[in-house]
């Protein structure tokens, strides 16, 4: 069954949240969302564009407080 | 309080040296006990890979006995664990043995898988081990001209070395005279060439300046060791003569053959250094699942506070520190210059302009890092 994981990649500058987020895209099975939880302002953009790129889906990406919350689902 | 820590690199090393210099009354008491258990009786100072890549090192330069960079306190076994019986506080080991602990530290580092994508290991060159940097040194000699291919797995330890490779191909070239003979493609993981902003916005000019392609968002899917054509998980590909690999890393297999963690990386406090609900087993360096660098320096930083907090619980009952995220990276530049990025959880790195003395600091820094394992720097 697929499940969401979270990824607290909050106050980190190396590795940073997107290669945060492709570590565990590798880990993850077909079908399963991943949540990113990101303070880098940047991680907005920079996740749609690689998820986009590469064909996994997006789904919501919201601030809360001072963190993203970036929902992205393996396709394949 | 009997203390095991399992691996004799970097950060298992300066744990149970600085724990045995913080615990020597109750050692001599026979109040704590420190056990390092190890898969190796050499310890490897892996930043060197990079110079024997480049013929500025040789492999025999890297290594010392293990036992020899230990403090007198200390027990120490060649005996790989096998085993981690965490819910009865014992491990078991290859040769048979039980250790049992009231607390473990586990520091048993990383490995290269290069294996995970078709045609990298038989296709490319690494510097990641020994046997890789010397053979790449080789071919790089051989070498006469051509396009040569820089691509980066996820994860990786070192994340400075893609760039550091670059900079030293680059050089290398110049030196022997045909840099104009050769065209170098750098290839990243995300949106710019660095991971960390900041030095991705340094080293971007620098790039332009000395004639490196680049593309982002590459994402290494497999080789076609034949044709000498990589091809990114994002649908690009690249002709080359050569191909330099910078390896997807997982944690050891007796991680995750345990159930320690997936791939190998152990769910770890990011503050407090202590696996997830287990108080009593602490995680150091590479196997951690931290999002901090997998390096050294970050190893050596996290094994201070791990040590300063199992020797507070030894004399007063509790931890009293807490890990920052603090990493602290020397770049080299090339062959003569050099800078650094420092950081920590909060706190990005401002990078300098490279320096000639900051690269020969570096060079000390090969061999002070003996003195820095021992515990003494
Ligand atoms: C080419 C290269 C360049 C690098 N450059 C830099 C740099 O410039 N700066 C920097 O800070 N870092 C650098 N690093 C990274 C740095 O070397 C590592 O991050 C660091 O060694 C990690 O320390 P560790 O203690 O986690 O693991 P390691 O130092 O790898 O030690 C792991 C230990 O565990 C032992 N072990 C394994 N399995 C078992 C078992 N089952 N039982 C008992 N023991 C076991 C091994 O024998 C080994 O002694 C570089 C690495 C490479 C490869």
């Amino acid at each position: 069954m697929s499940e969401t994981k979270i990824i607290d990649a909050c106050n980190t500058y190396c590795p940073g949240p997107l290669m945060e987020l492709i570590t565990y895209m590798k880990q993850a099975d077909v079908g399963d969302t991943l949540e990113l939880l990101s303070t880098d302002s940047g991680t907005a953009n920079d996740v749609p564009e690689w998820v986009n790129k590469i064909g996994h889906e997006m789904g919501s990406s919201e601030k809360v407080g001072d963190i993203w919350h970036i929902k992205v689902r393996k396709a394949k | 309080m009997r203390i095991l820590v399992v691996g004799g690199g970097t950060g298992g090393t300066i744990v149970a040296n600085n724990l045995a210099r913080r615990l020597a009354p109750e050692i001599r008491a026979r109040k704590a006990r420190i056990t390092l258990l190890s898969a190796s009786d050499q310890h490897m100072y892996q930043p060197g890979l990079l110079y024997v890549a480049f013929g500025q090192m040789m492999p025999d330069e890297l290594y010392r006995d293990e036992a020899s960079l230990l403090e007198t306190g200390i027990k120490f076994h060649v005996d790989p664990v096998e085993k981690f019986e965490l819910d009865q506080n014992r491990v078991r080991t290859k040769s048979g043995e039980v250790y049992d602990y009231d607390i473990l530290v586990i520091a048993t580092g990383s490995r290269t898988m290069s294996r995970e994508v078709p045609g990298l290991q038989e296709g490319a060159e690494t510097f990641y081990t020994e046997k890789g940097a010397v053979k790449m040194f080789k071919s790089l000699r051989n070498f006469q001209g051509g396009k040569v291919a820089i691509v980066v797995g996820v994860p990786h330890k070192c994340p400075i070395a893609p760039v550091e490779v670059t900079f030293a191909l680059h050089d290398y070239f110049k030196m022997r005279g045909i840099r104009d003979k050769v065209e170098i493609k750098y290839h990243y993981p995300i949106n710019r060439i660095h991971s960390i902003e900041n030095v991705a916005i340094w080293a971007k000019p620098e790039f332009e300046r000395m004639g490196i392609k680049y593309e982002t968002l590459f994402n290494v899917d497999e080789v076609d060791v034949e044709n000498k054509v990589v091809k990114s998980m994002e649908g690009s590909e690249y002709k080359f003569d050569m191909l330099v690999s910078i390896p997807e890393h997982h944690g050891m297999e007796v991680i995750e053959k345990n159930k320690l963690g997936q791939n190998g990386w152990i769910p770890t406090d990011r503050y407090q250094l202590t696996m997830d609900g287990h108080d009593n087993v602490y995680v150091v360096g590479d196997t951690t699942n931290l999002p901090v660098s997998k390096t050294g320096s970050a190893a050596h930083f996290e094994a201070e506070v791990i040590a300063e907090n199992i020797a507070s619980i030894v004399k007063i009952g509790t931890p009293v520190t807490e890990y920052d995220g603090k990493v602290y990276c020397f770049i080299e530049a090339g062959r003569d210059k050099a800078t650094y990025a420092m950081f920590d959880y909060l706190n990005p790195p401002n990078l300098r302009a490279a320096n000639k003395p900051m690269h020969w600091f570096k060079m000390s820094y090969n061999k002070m890092y003996w003195t820095t394992v021992r515990g003494l720097l």
